[in-house]
């Protein structure tokens, strides 16, 4: 029909090389995931070359900022299964991130006098955060909401506590140091050489989203979706609500570990204020502005937030430096991240509660909530179903 | 616990009480429902319900009494399930307690055997968790085998065969009609998270066959072609029918409708009538219902079960109960003398 071109949508062309490429990404989501993410990898530091980018700082320093953004976007994309998509408010994050760091320490660094290669540790890292994941959660699964979130909170500032004050085994405030970094095929990485790092970061988060996407879309992604949206008509439906929500934590928590394992063999120090409630709060961030339970809203959310914190905020100050403008030259750009984050978030929750991307399901459940009241009041209602 | 399943009961409860305080809202209730037969549970408002129905399902546990269902022992009053928490610390405080001690006392002056010990320790821990969670079959065995007796929780009443709708509907608004089935079926699927990290073939035969199931459920509660509507944007009489094929995915024996034909209109009552009827005839169903509506209850129940104040007032056919004093009493009151 003509009225269809009038609308606006697309007529389709069989067999155009267009409708062949969806047609491909539609059977082969993973494929064409990591072919996606290889071709972000490759045009990232080339984009760089060109201004204004390359006025900000030099190509090596771009693609080692990418890598450090990239551990970011790994940690929102783990925090976005236990918080966008289970739905369970998790403040202490970051703790995971740690542990995943000091499990590395602890395997390959002069301290421990271990040696163990970096990429079965990536393994062993992920497997011991998903151990502290379980731990934290099986006491904590039957708190809701606000009472979940306060334990989790309480686990982040324990972890880094406890790491400070275990100076026999952690050496307190100053880290662990001199941890070995990764090689490969006899060749090692170096400090001064970003492209491995940065190689194997694209590759760890293209292979962190292509799982994320399964998951989600798989039997057990539903009962996430289901658990959040009505947890007790979930366990009437057959879900093990215990079981469903302890993997969530785990997943999440080997997310953070695989990270936390990579910045150790990056920075080749771990030491406890690398983990402080500020990296939570602000992966937390990442995820809610990204667009909760979108799995590519979350990792650019991620990699925007990361870039314009750790480069955009740096240059402003050198810029308003050298123009000498009396107010602006006294501000420290980099101390006001956390008023911004503040006011976006604030923002955000104002006029788009569904993050910059946001998962269309998720959108749906916020709309709701924001327009009709009732709905809102109707969720605690479970308590009162079993009284009649 | 596995004596051989009586072949007339399908459903065997005895004598169950729930108080909340002072209040006994169920008191002392037996009740048997035979396969293939169609029984409501009725009473006035307060009348216990409910409670007896959330018993059934899993939801609450009972202060005193038993559920068996299909010849298993699904709800007993809780048997020292005290001693769960101790399987799971005892062992290794025991072994961290024995670390800590011998070092104390300088028994042991090697750290690394003290270290061995603590990790040991966690790694029981550690050990109980990854039963609980991957062979959770092996541990509810354990704990059989302890003489730890846990009621089941609602997962387990739908994976025995038990499956139940809501007073006030409590779909999964934000998802699609099919969606909404596909959770349904969640006990009846078997593909983990191995298959779900690494979409093997067998998740992705499991889905689709899955996702044809689902269809074939929404057309046989007539809700045909609405697959990707979502839930919340069906009518209400719908939304109920989406609840009862939801209900249906998890292939139960026994279906708990509560007050399905609450809200309806005349016609919609009409059609969930024959509903009911034909989910007995045609897939085998046994059904308890409860309901208010006399119209609903006296047209397609074999028996009828009232409740007055938590207590059993009369069981028997809709004619025998429709006559029978005390019902007469419980619902218009005493006449005057």
């Amino acid at each position: 029909m003509s009225a269809v071109g009038g609308l606006g949508v697309q007529p389709r062309r069989f067999g155009g090389p267009r409708d062949r490429l969806d047609a491909f990404a539609g059977r082969h989501r993973s494929i064409s995931l990591i072919l996606g993410m290889a071709l972000v990898g490759a045009l990232l530091p080339l984009i760089v070359l060109l201004p204004p980018f390359n006025s900000f700082q030099g190509q090596a320093s771009w693609v080692d900022g990418f890598t450090n953004a990239g551990v970011f976007v790994l940690l929102a994309l783990g925090l976005n299964l236990v918080v966008g998509v289970a739905g369970l408010l998790d403040l202490g994050y970051a703790a995971f991130f740690a542990i995943g760091a000091y499990t590395y320490a602890y395997g390959a660094s002069p301290f421990s006098g271990l040696e163990i290669p970096f990429w079965p540790m990536l393994l062993v890292g992920a497997f011991v955060a998903a151990v502290f994941g379980i731990l934290l959660g099986a006491p904590t699964l039957r708190l809701r909401g606000d009472y979940l979130a306060i334990v989790t909170l309480g686990f982040g500032e324990i972890v880094p506590i406890v790491f400070l004050n275990s100076d026999t085994y952690t050496q307190g405030t100053n880290g662990i140091g001199g941890i070995y970094k990764p090689s490969i095929l006899g060749y090692d990485f170096t400090l001064t050489n970003p492209w491995p790092f940065y190689i194997v970061m694209v590759a760890l988060v293209a292979l962190a989203m292509a799982f994320c996407y399964r998951l989600i879309e798989s039997r057990l992604g539903r009962a996430w979706d289901a658990i959040r949206e009505d947890e007790l008509a979930a366990a009437s439906n057959g879900i093990n609500t215990v079981t469903a929500k302890l993997l969530a934590f785990a997943l999440g928590a080997s997310t953070a570990g695989i990270a936390g394992v990579f910045n150790a063999s990056k920075l080749t120090l771990v030491s406890p204020d690398q983990f402080l409630f500020v990296v939570s709060f602000t992966v937390l961030a990442m995820v809610v502005l990204g667009g909760m339970g979108n799995v590519w809203g979350v990792a650019i959310g991620a990699f925007v937030i990361y870039t314009i914190q750790s480069v955009v905020l740096k240059q402003l100050n050198t810029f308003f430096d050298r123009t000498g403008i009396p107010i602006l030259r006294d501000i420290d750009f980099i101390q006001l991240q956390f008023l911004l984050y503040g006011i976006a978030l604030v923002a955000m929750m104002l006029f788009r509660p569904e993050g910059l991307f946001p998962n269309s399901r998720r959108k749906r459940e916020l709309r709701a909530r924001a327009t009709a009241g009732d709905d809102a009041l109707a969720v605690p209602a479970e308590t009162a179903e079993g009284l009649e | 616990m596995s004596d051989a399943p009586p072949p007339e009961r399908l459903l065997d409860v005895t004598a169950v009480t729930r108080r909340f305080g002072g209040l006994v809202a169920v008191n002392g209730i037996d009740f048997t429902i035979k396969p293939g037969s169609i029984v409501s549970l009725i009473g006035p408002n307060g009348a216990g319900k409910t409670t007896f129905f959330n018993v059934l399902a899993g939801v609450m546990e009972p202060t005193a009494g038993s559920v068996v269902f299909r010849g298993r022992q699904m709800v007993a009053r809780p048997r020292r399930v005290g001693l769960e928490s101790v399987l799971w610390v005892l062992p290794a405080t025991v072994v961290g307690g024995l670390a800590a001690g011998l070092a104390g006392l300088g028994v042991i002056r090697d750290q690394r055997i003290i270290a061995l010990l603590a990790l040991v320790a966690m790694g029981l821990l550690i050990a109980m968790l990854l039963l609980a969670i991957v062979r959770p079959t092996w541990y509810s065995e354990l704990l059989g085998r302890m003489g730890i007796f846990r009621s089941a929780r609602p997962n387990d009443m739908v994976a025995a065969g038990i499956g139940r709708t809501f007073q006030n509907i409590r779909l999964f608004k934000n998802m699609s009609a099919v969606e909404n089935v596909l959770v349904g079926m969640h006990a009846r699927l078997h593909s983990n998270l191995i298959d779900a990290l690494f979409a093997t073939g067998r998740a992705k035969r499991e889905e689709e066959a899955a996702e044809r199931k689902a269809s074939d459920l929404l057309h046989l509660v007539g809700l045909t072609g609405m697959d990707n509507e979502l839930a919340k944007n069906l009518p209400y009489g719908d939304q109920r029918r989406l609840e009862i094929a939801r209900a249906l995915a998890s292939e139960p024996a026994l279906l708990l409708l509560d007050e399905p034909a609450a809200g309806m209109n005349p016609r919609e009552t009409q059609d969930l009538i024959k509903l009911i009827s034909r989910l007995r005839r045609d897939l085998g169903l046994t059904i308890l219902l409860i309901e208010h509506d006399m119209k609903v209850v006296m047209g397609i129940s074999d028996r009828v079960t009232v409740l007055d104040h938590g207590e059993k007032i009369a069981e028997g056919t809709p004619e025998e109960v429709r006559r029978d004093p005390r019902v007469i009493e419980a619902y218009l009151g005493t006449p005057a003398a």
